[in-house]
């Protein structure tokens, strides 16, 4: 049997049932990395002997009867922002470039306890600020369906990775969209969990009122897996909530009927690109089919998620970025002449520059005279926001939509204008906003053969009701072309 | 371009921020700052009288830890990141003139 | 013309305690002071990526406790906020404190003045955390940073501007370190830093608006606030007499120096960019918790001196010290509780104890003796086991490191010895060998008793009762008996 054809329970299964083992899962995925990596660049780093090593104990620990869940022996990656001990972490940043963390972050603990083997670390955007993975510091990630594309971004390495078979599940983390775009992107399914249902801690912060880590996977299944083993409650992330339904196979029944979906008009609108909004309400009209009820509604405040969100995410990372000073970790420049120097030159070496322009933004709106403003006027939106989904969800199970206006942009397309950049979030960030779940499911391809995704937003805490409905769209699409075949 | 962004603003960001900038990405900033605030003014068309501004967007409340020594010594796994270390404590250029 | 113009000195006072906390208000690492540089140090308090702060219970109950002590109203809905600013003692280069709702408000104290008493109001109570701390590498020319201060919880006391001179400054300090104290919320020692005062000042023609303040730090002592006080309101005054404006900024007291220094710089814009801590969930405290916090309140100063008046036999001024700190106070009235003899353990207090903490420079606070051992040595005095002196010897040892006294004595040789014959022997050969002091004593010199007993108790090695042997000697030349025979 070829495990690269497995999906990441599969595998388990496999495992499991000793058809195959965690080394030759390993050894599979090292296959791929071996040949696509140089070009794809989805890892910032790789511990080729460490992640054998570890896939070595964990089969004996299988044998022994000790991993009995459905994840142990699978490889997988994990976002270059999620600390692990004695592995460098550095958010695709110069100034973390040799940054080796003393503690792991609690999902990634969690999915080692589950038995699935760290391959290592994936690229990203730089802090996770970018839509295209191409402001990291260790070069872009390219979209292994057509390298002259990006992956997405920001959680683009992992998403790419898992599209081409260089692991067979990664996790992510999202903040305005940065799993579910670049899963769209890719053609994979990318879940942003309900803020607080996944512990931050060990998360290396970019917006901590919106960011929440969340899988990258082949289908909707292994996202459920995934997502129960990361979910837990964390005594040490004071926003992490306690949640007792978190058994998120169990939603997998492919059951849709009487689900209400609500379609919101305006994200029909304008700058949708014909064939994302064609593929999308094909796939709503899938849905229909199988029994959900499926009505167009306006969602109100569409257009002002945007301008809230950068506001209120630039504000947090102007204030969590300060840490990174050249003092305890990272780079310190080499001029140190006077410490208000010290500290300037380390960090414009160090950040990039969509870090800086976000950081010198959030700096001002936050500043004296601005803060009323610009902040807190941005909150107040966002609470506006948080009102309007209620109603929305009032009136539906589910709201469906597109991720991304458009499919994967060329490579260097997006950087020249960083507020077109933006606009591209217009279906991501309210969601982030709102604190709500959302997932993103492959449902066809554009005309150069692109993947378009589909998103579906669910209300807080309702994960089930996403995984439901993905599931049951995803029977009924059948089998997604991989574009790993392509290897 | 409705907001102007001066020389002293971008300067005094960049005081607050700890970036140095060179001359030409002065002048970029200045305009990439000025073109965001003029999209986030959009805002500004919303009546938000009255709405209390939203934070946290769940009423998680009191989480709280017991006063008890869970803290270890991690004294050598912090200091081995450190750009330039003495004495188990980090260096820094003097702080006083 | 000519006419003095007369200043009035405005004072308000930022006060800054360290929490008696075991651990740091944001992490389980210790409080404990001593410690190796940066070996009380975790993710959380060096600002390691990734880390996130989770607030400490005991951090909210001494907060608010200090808030109800001071008449504060408590702010049901609280939250913490960051203060943005880049400073190596200060690893986030955010400093999490409370701007927007602090845990308490529009609270104050009662303090004497010369004039009687008087209210200065608090305007806020906020909870943050301490810095690390700086030490400057003058061989190397830089600058070292531990994290082992880092994370230690703070409170904040901002007063009204009520204050007028340096006495009433000291009284509010007193005052609130009292309270604290009391609440076992601190140890406030300026000294040691678990008590600092930045110093608000301003000065104005009596009977106009405000002018403006500036802002003291770095005042170790009562001594420097003192002279800070006057030196900075001379400053004030010397500026406006020639027509230029007092700049509303941070100076740095040199104590040594006896001056103050502007802390400024273009580098620091004191701009905190305040918002709130989105890593913190907001603190909503119920009327059950309240009215718990409440009732733990231990009794206070004034009411123990009035309670003190009525149960207790014993002066005022008594009264004043053994209140004047909780650790005094509960020493005497468990001891009291022991023994039944307030006057006794009032005496043993007000003397030797204080006696022995000038001695040794130390503060009621640190008194270490426990009410069983002292109850103990008054029962051995009142049973004329141990004499006078012997007792004081005991009570010294008790203080430094609390023996037992019994045991003590015991090993020290220090109890009275009871043999009768022994006494009796030792008293007439005194009366044999000093025959010119019988002589004295018999022609009507009270005074040359005293010598005979000291003579006697030299004779007992010290290990007689000195009343005892005053009554033999009375006793025996009261008759006309000769003793050189």
């Amino acid at each position: 049997m070829k495990p690269m054809d497995l999906t990441a329970a599969e595998l388990g299964r496999a495992i499991k049932e000793k058809q195959t083992t965690a080394m030759e899962a390993m050894q599979a995925v090292f296959e791929v990395i071996g040949k696509r990596e140089e070009s794809l660049n989805c890892y910032v780093t790789v511990d080729r002997e460490a992640a054998f090593q570890r896939a070595e104990e964990v089969q004996k620990r299988i044998d022994r009867g000790e991993l009995t869940g459905p994840l142990a022996g699978v490889p997988v990656a994990v976002k270059d922002n999620l600390c692990t001990k004695g592995m460098r972490t550095t958010c695709s940043s110069r100034i973390l470039g040799n940054f080796v963390p003393s503690y792991t972050a609690e999902a990634v603990v969690k999915l080692e306890e589950a038995g699935a083997v760290i391959i290592g670390k994936t690229n990203m955007d730089e802090f996770a600020m970018g839509s295209t993975t191409e402001t990291s510091a260790f070069g872009p990630t390219r979209n292994p369906w057509n390298e002259a594309y990006v992956p997405g971004g920001s959680s683009g390495g992992s998403a790419a990775a898992v599209a081409a078979g260089e692991c067979f599940m990664a996790l992510g983390s999202d903040t305005g969209g940065s799993i579910r775009q670049p899963a769209s992107f890719c053609g994979i399914v990318g879940m942003k969990p309900t803020y607080g249902t996944v512990s931050r801690y060990g998360l290396i912060a970019y917006g901590s009122s919106l960011d929440q880590i969340g899988p990258l996977c082949r289908d909707v299944t292994d996202c459920a897996a995934m997502l129960e083993v990361i979910s837990s409650h964390d005594a040490k992330d004071s926003t992490s909530i306690a949640r007792e339904d978190t058994d998120f196979t169990a939603a997998l029944t492919g059951d849709t009927a009487g689900l209400r979906i609500g379609i919101p008009r305006a994200y029909f609108a304008e700058g949708l690109a014909p064939a994302v909004r064609e593929r999308v309400l094909a796939a709503a009209e899938v849905l229909r089919e199988r029994g959900a009820i499926v009505e167009e509604f306006d969602l109100d405040l569409v257009q002002y998620a945007i301008p809230a969100y950068y506001t209120i995410a630039s504000a947090e990372a102007s204030s969590n970025l300060e840490r990174f000073d050249g003092i305890k970790y990272g780079y310190r420049s080499g001029e140190t002449e006077g410490l208000h120097k010290m500290y300037k030159k380390t960090r414009s070496e160090g950040f990039g520059e969509e870090v800086k322009r976000r950081i010198m933004l959030g700096s001002f709106v936050l500043s004296s005279g601005y803060y009323d403003a610009y902040y807190l006027k941005a909150l107040r939106v966002k609470a506006l926001i948080r009102q309007a989904f209620d109603a929305a969800f009032s009136a539906f199970d589910l709201i469906l939509g597109p991720a991304a206006p458009t499919t994967a942009p060329l490579l260097g397309e997006s950087l020249q204008d960083p507020i077109k950049m933006y606009l591209g979030d217009i279906y991501t960030v309210a969601v982030n906003l709102a604190g709500l779940p959302g997932i993103t499911v492959p449902c066809g391809l554009d005309n150069t053969g692109l993947p378009v995704g589909m998103q579906l937003i669910g209300n807080c805490f309702e994960e089930k009701k996403l995984l439901r409905a993905a599931f049951a769209y995803e029977k009924a699409r059948g089998a997604f072309a991989a574009c790993r075949e392509e290897a | 371009m409705a907001n102007i962004i001066s020389e002293e603003t971008i300067e005094y960001v960049g005081i607050l921020a700890k970036l140095e900038l060179s001359d030409e990405e002065k002048k970029q900033a200045r305009k990439d700052m000025a073109r965001m605030l003029d999209y986030i003014d959009q805002l500004n068309e919303l009546d938000t009288e009255g709405v209390e501004p939203m934070s946290h967007v769940f009423s998680v409340e009191n989480v709280l830890r017991r006063d008890v020594v869970t803290g270890g010594d991690m004294r050598d796994a912090l200091l081995a990141n450190a750009p330039e270390e003495k004495d188990g404590m980090f260096v820094v250029p003097r702080t006083f003139e | 013309m000519g006419k003095e113009k007369q200043y009035e000195t405005v004072i308000g006072l930022e006060v800054h305690v360290e929490l008696a906390t075991r651990t740091k208000i944001f992490c389980g690492c210790s409080t404990a002071f001593g410690g190796e540089p940066n070996t009380h140090t975790c993710p959380v308090c060096t600002g390691m990526p990734g880390s996130l702060p989770v607030l400490n219970e005991k951090v909210l109950e001494y907060a608010v406790s200090v808030g109800l002590a001071t008449g504060c109203e408590i702010t049901r809905y609280c939250k913490f906020d960051r203060k943005n600013y880049f400073y190596p003692d200060n690893p986030q280069n955010y400093q999490i404190s409370q701007l927007y709702l602090p845990i308490c408000r529009n609270g104050s104290v009662e303090i004497e003045t010369k004039d009687g008493t008087k209210q200065v109001g608090i305007h806020e109570i906020h909870m943050e955390e301490d810095a690390g701390k700086l030490i400057h590498d003058e061989w190397e020319g830089c600058t070292l940073v531990d994290y082992n201060r880092s994370g230690v919880p703070l409170i904040e006391i901002v007063s009204e501007p009520d204050m007028r001179n340096a006495e009433e400054v000291i009284a509010y300090l007193e005052k609130l370190r009292l309270i604290i104290q009391y609440l076992g919320a601190s140890d406030c020692k300026l000294q040691e830093g678990s008590m600092r005062a930045d110093v608000n000042l301003s000065v104005r023609e009596a009977g106009e608006a405000y002018g403006t303040r500036t802002e003291m730090k770095n005042l170790n002592s009562f001594r420097a606030i003192t002279r800070a006080i006057a030196g900075e309101r001379e400053r004030q005054i010397d500026l406006l007499e020639a027509g230029e404006a007092v700049i509303q900024e941070t100076r740095r007291w040199d104590d040594e120096r006896g001056c103050s220094y502007a802390m400024r710089s273009k580098e620091d814009a004191q701009d905190y960019r305040y918002f709130p801590d989105p890593d913190l969930t907001p603190v909503r405290i119920s009327e059950a918790w309240l009215a718990e916090r409440k009732a733990a309140l231990p009794e206070f100063q004034t009411e123990k001196k009035i309670r003190y008046r009525e149960e207790y036999q014993i002066p005022d001024y008594d009264i004043e010290i053994l209140t004047g700190s909780r650790q005094m106070a509960e020493l005497f009235e468990k001891t009291t509780a022991l023994c039944g003899e307030p006057k006794k353990v009032s005496n043993w207090l007000m003397g030797e104890a204080m006696r022995l903490l000038k001695e040794r420079g130390l503060d009621p606070e640190d008194i270490r003796i426990t009410p069983s051992n002292l109850a103990e040595l008054i029962a051995m005095t009142n049973r004329r086991e141990i004499n006078g002196a012997a007792a004081k010897e005991v009570f010294e040892a008790m203080f430094d490191t609390d023996v037992d006294p019994a045991r003590y004595a015991q090993e020290k040789g220090l109890l009275m010895t009871h043999d009768t014959d022994a006494l009796t022997r030792a008293v007439k050969q005194v009366l044999k060998d000093n025959p010119k002091s019988v002589e004295d004593y018999r022609g009507g010199k009270e005074k040359a008793i005293g010598f005979l007993v000291g003579q006697t108790m030299k004779a007992m090695h010290g290990k007689a009762d000195p009343a005892l042997i005053n009554g033999m000697l009375r006793e025996l030349l009261s008759g006309e008996a000769k003793f050189d025979a």
